[in-house]
């Protein structure tokens, strides 16, 4: 106590008169808020342990249990904010670095809130998805430059390896290790029955989980762990992990304690070692490393695997994907500097990279500019929170969107943000197995199929309303889209009018 | 206010067209009347028609209708055109005086062949260089604008309606074996003539009913490939992917009309040949970017023929006809009457279904 003294951010208010002390609560928590006194027979809280995660609210069976923000608070101050003075207390009591979970909450702008979608009106009709067909089937990889025949003058119909989508959104990287075996596997699962792939994060791939591998994007990341051939064959593609949205520059830490059993196998790590992928690849200081990288793995895997190379939203961004799209891959993607993490430096996290909406429009046209956007798909992350969302960025120039944070949350992530303490209680961002069993992948599984069955209505719908029947014509299709309460300059780089004109 | 280029205008319209299968020339008198029973699918800010066959003379030769602002822009369109073509014949178009056509720009043609040494000293071939020079002429000529560039045809269009165009270009004195005729129907004034169609490159030329969803999408690609979009219309975007379909990649006409009003992915997955199957998903996989969503009937005109397309939903109105050794196609049967009251066979092309007619070999 004393000076570094911070009172709970949350209490922990409880109906005395509807609790009936089954002690769900308590046992639900594995932050040990919640304890009985045997005394005077209540249930007691000990809410500066508090995460908000709303475990306890959504299990307690009387509905006696609410969280709420405490409002005790520091004087008011526009300049030095409580958020911020209380950071200062803590590292003037620790001396380490600050860190956090999951994407910024910081205020930050969201192009996406400020972008609106056409529709038709009159001059052409719209499309009713109920009554027409409408489709979102999106194939990822390059395309050739032309078309060829045979002797017989037939089309050479070989094209060089294609991901082939339902719909253009795909599970975002998240390795096991930092999620659990169930949330990978619910996410497995509900790849292959939504007809899009998930992305296996750069702690390899547990071997239960290769029966998904048409399903599954490989990656390969600084640290390699779980890397071999078998697993590089085991996917539909690879990707290359430079970087991500929520940590540009840096690594990767994943504590020893969540280093145990299956995950230190899958990693091909011994067991409570700190996994630590270093800032960058060690054998790619530049861009042409990254092309022999990107050549050796379509050596390992005999070129039937598409490579994508995932690279954070960074100030030049368009003169690195420009660099990428002639390195080989086939697919680039591009996590925005609102992505979600288990765990990040918190400055890294609030203060580098930019909006995967410029970064997008900035690489779409550039890529366009050079006349080679047909050579490479790109694929957008870093906060897709919607089905608009996702219309929006293939408005601007996506072929698909990466989710994780959406995906989560369909799990029953609550987004209290600290998947870095290991105690997740819905079994999501844990390895202990009392918590990783509250996840039962058939559920969860369920839910992200609904999630994609629900947003792929909604595309529809959207698109319909613009007149359009195919994905295809939205891509790029910037004319539908106007901006509202944005500059000059923020317009034309996003290359859409504003609302009105 | 701002003149069409700057902005994108939407339209409504009505089209037209006429073919003799044998090649014997017609005037374009008939496909003019075929124009009027349509009266009301134009607002008379616009109309256009395409000849072909018309300049057997200079077959040889690439014809530019040209409009031109003012004597000035001419006179420095012409040195340019100087450095890079013969100019074997450059005249006035004909034109007749009438109450109904105003403001009209400077219409001349120019009958010229590409100076071999430029071209070879460019590393191209003839019609990329045509084309390259139109493109340049268009987006950085101001007041200057080639509306047709290729051989023995012509595009003729003005701000009317098209009945009045016709007369206006003195049709009648022009003996062709195709011509496609166009009325427009814009929600906004296009403040110049350059919009009206046809919109021609080359030998291609396109006359549009619809207002495609896909444009920007499509525009954006397409302008990867040095096509510039200096109209923000759906017809030019339509007839550059054209030219670079068949021209540049060297697809035949159905294949480019699959890329353009692809087959639906369950159609395509429903077809019993493997070899038909594999070369549409290819398609369709190699030009997402090309696909035409929205509705559109378009007749695409080229040395030899006409094609017309509706889109793959078929949201707008097309008909075909035949008597004897001639082909028609329009927006309404009644047009097809005017031209033709003993019109047989009369039927309805389905969405997406490509229907082409060619001149027989030899007979144009």
């Amino acid at each position: 106590m004393g000076v570094e003294f911070i009172y709970p951010e949350f209490e922990v208010i409880r109906n005395e008169s509807r609790c009936i002390a089954c002690r769900v609560c308590e046992r639900q928590c594995a932050n040990e808020v919640h304890y009985f006194c045997p005394e005077t027979g209540l249930m007691m809280s000990d809410e500066s342990k508090c995460v908000d995660c709303q475990r306890c609210v959504s299990l307690c069976p009387t509905r006696a249990l609410k969280i709420v923000k405490s409002d005790c608070s520091l004087r008011e101050n526009a300049n030095w904010k409580s958020d911020t003075i209380k950071e200062i207390y803590k590292q003037a009591s620790s001396g380490g670095v600050l860190l956090s979970s999951m994407g910024s909450p910081k205020e930050m702008p969201v192009y996406w809130d400020k972008l609106l979608i056409n529709a038709s009106q009159v001059t052409n009709p719209s499309i009713d998805p109920l009554r027409e067909p409408m489709e979102t089937k999106v194939f990822l990889g390059k395309k050739p430059e032309r078309i060829e025949r045979d002797e017989k003058g037939r089309i050479k119909c070989e094209l060089t390896p294609q991901l082939e989508l339902s719909l253009p959104v795909m599970f975002s990287a998240m390795s096991y290790g930092s999620i659990s075996y169930n949330a990978h596997e619910s996410l497995a699962r509900a790849a292959t029955a939504s007809g899009t792939y998930y992305n296996t994060g750069e702690g390899g791939l547990h071997k239960d989980f290769y029966c998904y591998g048409p399903h599954t994007i490989v990656q390969v990341a600084s640290g390699r762990f779980g890397v071999h051939e078998e697993y590089l064959n085991a996917g539909a593609a690879i990707e290359i992990k430079i970087g991500q949205g929520a940590k540009p520059g840096i690594g990767g830490h994943l504590p020893g304690t969540k280093i145990v059993g299956d995950v230190s196998a899958t990693r091909m790590i011994p067991e409570g070692t700190d996994a630590i992928s270093p800032a960058p690849h060690h054998d790619i200081y530049s861009i042409e490393d990254l092309r022999q990288l990107v050549y050796s793995l379509k050596e390992a895997t005999g070129y039937r695997k598409p490579v994508i190379v995932k690279v954070a939203a960074v100030h030049n961004i368009s003169a690195i994907a420009s660099g990428i799209a002639r390195s080989g891959a086939d697919i680039i993607a591009i996590d925005g500097f609102r992505g979600g993490t288990g765990a990040a430096p918190t400055r890294i996290r609030d203060n580098v990279g930019i909006p995967i909406e410029l970064a997008l429009a900035a690489v779409d046209q550039r890529l366009r500019d050079e006349g080679i956007r047909n050579n490479v798909s790109l694929v957008v992350g870093g906060s897709i929170r919607s089905a608009s969302d996702v219309v929006k960025a293939v408005a601007l120039g996506a072929d698909a969107c990466y989710i994780a944070t959406a995906a989560l949350l369909a799990l029953g992530c609550h987004l209290c943000r600290t998947c870095q303490t290991g105690k997740c209680n819905w079994g999501i961002a844990t390895q202990r197995p009392d918590l990783v069993k509250r996840l039962n992948p058939d559920i969860g599984s369920e839910r992200l199929i609904n999630l994609m069955t629900a947003w792929k209505h909604e595309i529809k719908e959207l698109m319909g309303g613009m007149g359009i029947n195919s994905i295809e014509a939205l891509r790029g299709n910037r004319l539908m889209l106007r901006g509202v309460g944005l500059t000059e300059k923020e317009l034309s780089i996003l290359g859409v009018a504003h609302a009105g004109e | 206010m701002r003149l069409e280029g700057e902005l994108r205008i939407p339209s409504g319209c009505a089209i037209a067209a006429v073919i003799s299968r044998v090649g014997k020339r017609m005037s374009g008198e008939a496909v003019t009347e075929a124009m009027k029973p349509m009266h009301d699918r134009s607002n008379g800010l616009g109309g256009g028609f395409a000849g072909y066959g018309i300049y057997p003379e200079y077959k040889e030769l690439y014809a530019l209708h040209m409009f031109f602002d003012k004597r000035d822009t001419r006179k420095s369109c012409e040195m340019f055109l100087k450095e890079r073509f013969e100019i074997v014949k450059s005249e006035l178009i004909p034109t007749r005086k009438m109450p109904e056509i105003k403001d009209e720009p400077i219409i001349w043609r120019y009958f010229v062949a590409p100076l071999k040494s430029v071209v070879s000293s460019l590393q191209t071939d003839e019609k990329e260089f045509v084309a390259r020079t139109v493109m340049k002429i268009n987006s950085e000529m101001n007041g200057a604008f080639v509306f047709s560039s290729g051989k023995n045809m012509g595009a003729f269009k003005a701000v009317g309606f098209p009945e009045d165009v016709g007369r206006f270009y003195r049709l009648e004195e022009y003996e062709g074996y195709s011509w496609a005729a166009h009325g427009r129907y814009p929600t906004n004034t296009p403040g110049w003539w350059g919009g009206a169609h046809p919109f021609t490159l080359l030998d291609f030329s396109v006359v549009h009913n619809g207002e495609i969803s896909s444009y920007d999408a499509n525009r954006r690609f397409i302008e990867m490939f040095g096509y510039k979009c200096t109209l923000k219309t759906d017809t030019e975007v339509i007839t550059y992917i054209m030219d670079y379909l068949v021209r540049v990649q060297g697809l035949n006409l159905e294949e480019a009309a699959s890329v353009i009003a692809a087959p639906f992915w369950s159609t395509i997955s429903a077809k019993k040949d493997p070899e038909e199957k594999e070369k549409y998903t290819y398609l369709r996989t190699v030009f997402p970017s090309l696909l035409i969503t929205g509705p559109f009937s378009i007749i695409l005109g080229f040395n030899g023929g006409l094609m017309a397309l509706n889109d793959r939903l078929k949201l707008r109105s097309m008909v075909i006809g035949e008597k004897d050794d001639k082909v028609f196609i329009a927006s309404e049967e009644a047009a097809i009457r005017a031209m033709e009251p003993d019109a047989e066979n009369i039927w309805a092309p389905s969405g997406g279904e490509p229907v082409i007619v060619r001149v027989k070999d030899g007979a144009y």
